[in-house]
């Protein structure tokens, strides 16, 4: 395969050299071909977002559950995943990115025109940042791998007790009128969001805050998981979660400098910031549990890890590496906050902290995008960068994404509750939802 | 004969196998169990959620051994298992009526 291309490469150099020059200008104003560089990085970087799925993300959840749930939990994820690529491709891809929006003011929350991809082939292209493209085949299957793993983050709040069946129905409900619409708004060209200049480098409002404030409302309308806050409830493989931790650490590398679309500088930047805010965010959850009295944790490490990553998302690109720190840093006290004071206080049972971490880790991240992408804190903001209005714009963005996400939620939630049910009976919680919902025991 | 009922900490297991072999012991079962005395449970706290466990794990071990040595192996496992701190764990004896040996048959002091 290799030697094929190098051969065809070589004869578009010497075609190029040898044509007269109106063939040279006639090639120049032909649809612009992707740059091989940029099209295997974004492979690559689809297949890291992959890894953060599954493995990466099913580990990370798994571990945190008990024993008896471990398989539901993990083949949640896998399944919720799956059926999102599948709904993608079928109608998602064009709700978010297709070519032909609708007329006027409903063009600003979905688009159309490639339903079951209809617009997509081998040669065609889609935009980066710059003059350049990529393949669109590449394109969608990038953008697919986030739907995916949406869906499986708001699985979070709702393990350990939510049917599978509900699960399944409430995932493409959910996708279709929640996150296609979002994304659409946030991330395409005439999307509501987009077009008020909200920064969202890869996806802090469009997949973390959407992704937890959609937990949030789903768990409140499941209800608690029997026995919660009486019974202990501890982890059931903390080196499990550390494993998936260091998965969704590597994979997040393609989330974020791959959502540059290119190889370049700025995808470079993203990946700087991808380890130093991270790293940033693992210590001080640390600090800030020993600040609390107790120990540094395991437990702390990574969820201080993901809060990092979270909170980093939207900012890869849009900050320079000290202002992720200090990011990364802010995001993992707060979220420290939310998950071992408030949480237990406001009563909710947000089993995995979907919530306390991607909706509030994402909420600081998109808030303070706003802030340190100001060149004075070292950010790439242009010199007539406005601090004030960028941080006002943020906010706005952040609070359409909740009203939508809370409200599309409950719609989904309510709806997979009247055609399957939504949780499953007394005696498979207790029991496990390994056997009650697979037939299957995680550990024999 | 009797039946010798060693619940100790987990980390002090190669240290009481080494004297016991020491006293002539030639054979013992260990289990990780779960239980508690006078030391207090520990307390886990995983984000903020705090559990505190009020069983701590040990090990028991069982030893059947002859009448003669019997009392070395008690006073072996209790030098060799001490910490000298709460929690160290508990010796017991029992008589033992009967032991047979599988293999071969043999019963009384000889199965030991």
């Amino acid at each position: 395969m290799r030697k094929i291309s190098a051969i065809l490469g070589g004869l578009a150099v010497s075609a190029l050299t040898a044509v007269p020059a109106w063939a040279q200008e006639a090639a120049e104003a032909a649809a612009p071909v992707p740059n091989p560089g940029n099209n295997a990085w974004m492979m690559t970087a689809t297949i890291l977002v992959l890894l953060m799925i599954l493995p990466g993300l099913a580990l990370f959840y798994g571990g945190l559950t008990r024993s008896k749930n471990m398989l539901s939990t993990m083949t949640q994820i896998g399944a919720a995943a799956a059926l999102a690529m599948l709904v993608w491709v079928m109608w998602g891809y064009s709700l978010a990115f297709g070519p032909t929006p609708p007329e006027g003011f409903l063009g600003q929350f979905i688009s159309g025109g490639s339903l079951f991809l209809s617009s997509v082939t081998s040669d065609s292209t889609a935009a980066t940042f710059s003059e350049e493209v990529i393949s669109e085949y590449v394109f969608v299957s990038f953008q697919m791998t986030f739907a995916a793993i949406t869906l499986a983050l708001v699985l979070g709040s709702v393990v350990e007790r939510m049917k599978f069946s509900a699960v399944m129905l409430f995932g493409v409900v959910w996708l279709t009128i929640v996150y296609f619409p979002i994304a659409h708004m946030v991330w395409a060209g005439g999307g509501l969001l987009f077009e008020m200049g909200a920064l969202d480098f890869a996806g802090g409002t469009v997949v973390h805050i959407n992704a937890g404030v959609s937990a949030l409302v789903a768990c409140f309308i499941l209800g608690k998981r029997i026995g919660y806050p009486t019974e202990p409830m501890p982890p059931h493989s903390l080196t499990l979660t550390m494993v998936g931790t260091g998965l969704l650490w590597v994979g997040w590398f393609g989330f974020n400098a791959g959502s540059e679309l290119e190889a370049d500088g700025t995808a470079g930047l993203a990946m700087i910031n991808t380890f130093v805010a991270t790293a940033s965010a693992g210590l001080f959850w640390m600090l800030a549990e020993k600040v609390h009295g107790h120990k540094g944790s395991a437990l702390g490490f990574c969820s201080g890890i993901i809060a990092g990553l979270v909170a980093v998302t939207p900012a890869a690109g849009n900050s320079g590496p000290f202002g992720a720190i200090v990011l990364g840093a802010v995001a993992s006290i707060i979220c420290f906050y939310c998950v071992s004071v408030l949480k237990p206080k406001l009563g909710y049972d947000d089993s995995l902290d979907a919530f306390g971490i991607h909706g509030i880790g994402g909420i600081v991240g998109a808030v303070g995008t706003g802030i340190v992408y100001s060149p004075a804190l070292g950010g790439p903001g242009g010199d007539d960068f406005v601090m004030g209005s960028q941080v006002v714009v943020q906010i706005t963005a952040v609070a359409v994404s909740i009203a939508w996400a809370a409200i599309g939620t409950a719609i989904a939630i309510y709806l997979a509750k009247l055609v399957t049910g939504l949780r499953v009976s007394e005696e498979v919680e207790r029991e496990g939802l390994d056997l009650g919902e697979h037939g299957e025991r995680a550990y024999n | 004969m009797k039946f010798i009922i060693a619940i100790i900490k987990p980390f002090k297991l190669d240290e009481v196998r080494d004297a016991l072999t020491g006293v002539g012991v030639t054979g013992m079962t260990v289990t990780e169990v779960k239980g508690f005395g006078r030391q207090k449970g520990q307390t886990e706290i995983y984000r903020g959620a705090e559990y505190s466990t009020n069983m701590v794990p040990k090990l028991k071990v069982e030893i059947a051994a002859s009448d003669d040595i019997a009392g070395a192996v008690v006073e072996a496992i209790q030098a060799a298992a001490s910490t000298e701190s709460i929690g160290d764990g508990k010796v017991f004896v029992l008589d033992l009526a009967a032991a047979t040996r599988i293999r071969t048959g043999e019963s009384g002091d000889a199965a030991l």
